[in-house]
């Protein structure tokens, strides 16, 4: 018999819902919190557009009442990191990087996804000594510093409207001549006088990493291919992610970018294994569809278990619902 | 709450007590959510190593000079010295048997 009937990897809004609705419906879930626990929000400040929160609120402090409340109904929260799994054999197991080992009848992925780096090498190397995927963990060191945001979306205009409350000046890298940010986004961020914009371009080197600080940039003009030399003190990368499927990867179905195949719902293609949130999802990518994943997947793990039909596209989903255990988990 | 095997350095005593053997120095500060993540993990590395590596840490809002110094712009950092010079760097949020890997190889 397995140590557990569903366990959880990830403790971000996918990972919490997924803990949150399998402990009402008494499944007593372990969740395996991983190293970045809470997930991406950990990092953010302002959340405007999680619904039920009309003035806002803080990214961990959102994540903390999630926690609390997956806790709340009989959430098993454990803080390792998982290092090897098993999905080939019955029951799944999990081996953890402090050597212990749990079996689990379900498995339900939301490990996310974690920030790019750029791919010329020197940005990690001088990682920690002024190149940064951080604003809030990071911008406080650049007090009165020029620094630099390399990005076009909505994180990338995020973190330069933040890092505006410390840097001298924040300059916007970005490889095309328009944002790829929400219109809100970019207006906040045209009508801040601390952002400039260096358009179609990219930075092709980082100096100085002998002396194993950030003293200036060396920006590609992607049209022209003209370089120029910037200087200042910090690099700031918001240019997206990448799922966190390294684990998983040769036992269950990735996409060519890594993300988790999923049909049906939350369905993977190894049955009992299913996946919620940023690890499955490279569109939308929002606090909302990761936590309404993490439900989905739930119902999902809960139906694989109670040995029912998971509905699919050609199961009437109204009948469906009428399986007592889901109007359990779907109760107020 | 810090175990009471991690040391806390100051700008005025770090040099003189990362003079002789092994120290692991963790950088961090009270707004930085990943340190908090980091803390417990700090603290299981001092009393492991407990006798064979000193494990401390350093708060940079209050002490400005040293992280300066070893350039450090984003935290939490960890640095390894072997009697008083910079021996390794671990930069950001990694399992606690990451940065006993590292410790391992300077004892």
């Amino acid at each position: 018999m397995a140590d557990r009937k569903v366990t959880i990897i990830g403790s971000g809004p996918a990972g919490l819902t997924a803990a949150l609705y399998t402990a009402r419906a008494n499944l007593k879930p372990l969740l395996v919190e991983g190293l970045e626990a809470g997930g991406q929000l950990m990092l953010t400040t302002m959340v405007e557009n999680y619904p039920g929160f009309r003035k806002g609120i803080d990214g961990p402090e959102l994540m903390a009442e999630m926690r609390e409340q997956a806790l709340h109904f009989g959430t098993d929260l454990v803080q390792g990191n998982v290092e090897r799994v098993n999905l080939r054999d019955r029951p799944f197991s999990l081996a953890f990087s402090d050597g212990k080992t749990v079996t689990t009848d379900a498995l339900i992925i939301a490990t996310g996804a974690s920030a790019r780096w750029l791919d010329i090498g020197c940005d990690r190397k001088l990682a920690g000594h002024g190149v940064s995927t951080c604003a809030t963990c990071d911008g406080y060191f650049f007090r009165g510093k020029p620094i630099a945001v390399v990005g076009g979306g909505d994180s990338a205009m995020e973190e330069a409207i933040y890092l505006t409350r410390f840097a001298s000046k924040v300059t916007v890298i970005h490889r095309r001549e328009s944002l790829r940010a929400s219109k809100i986004m970019q207006d906040k961020a045209f009508a801040n006088p601390k952002i400039e914009f260096i358009w179609d371009s990219e930075i092709a080197d980082i100096t100085d990493l002998e002396r194993g600080e950030v003293t200036g940039i060396l920006v590609r003009n992607l049209k022209t291919g003209s370089l120029t030399d910037v200087a200042l003190d910090g690099v700031f990368i918001a240019i997206g992610h990448t799922p966190n499927t390294a684990l998983f990867r040769g036992q269950i179905e990735l996409d060519e970018a890594g993300y988790v195949c999923t049909h049906h719902g939350t369905k993977t293609n190894c049955p009992g294994v299913f996946a919620a949130g940023d690890v499955q999802d490279h569109i939308y990518r929002q606090a909302v569809t990761a936590a309404g994943s993490g439900c989905m997947a739930a119902i999902d793990a809960e139906r694989y278990l109670d040995g029912l039909p998971i509905p699919d596209e050609t199961t009437d989903l109204a009948a469906s619902l009428e399986a007592p255990a889901v109007n359990e988990m779907l109760k107020p | 709450m810090a175990s009471e095997k991690v040391k806390t350095f100051t700008d005025s005593n770090f040099d003189s007590e990362i003079k002789n053997g092994v120290t692991l120095v963790d950088f961090w500060a009270e707004w930085c959510g990943p340190c908090r993540r980091l803390a417990p993990m700090v603290d299981a590395i001092a009393a492991e190593y407990d006798g064979r590596a000193t494990v401390a840490k350093m708060n940079v809002d209050e002490n400005p000079s040293v992280p300066g110094r070893f350039m450090i712009r984003g935290i939490p950092t960890l640095l390894i010295f072997k009697n008083g010079e910079l021996a390794d760097q671990i930069v950001g949020l990694v399992p606690k048997e990451e940065i006993a890997r590292k410790l391992d190889q300077h004892l």
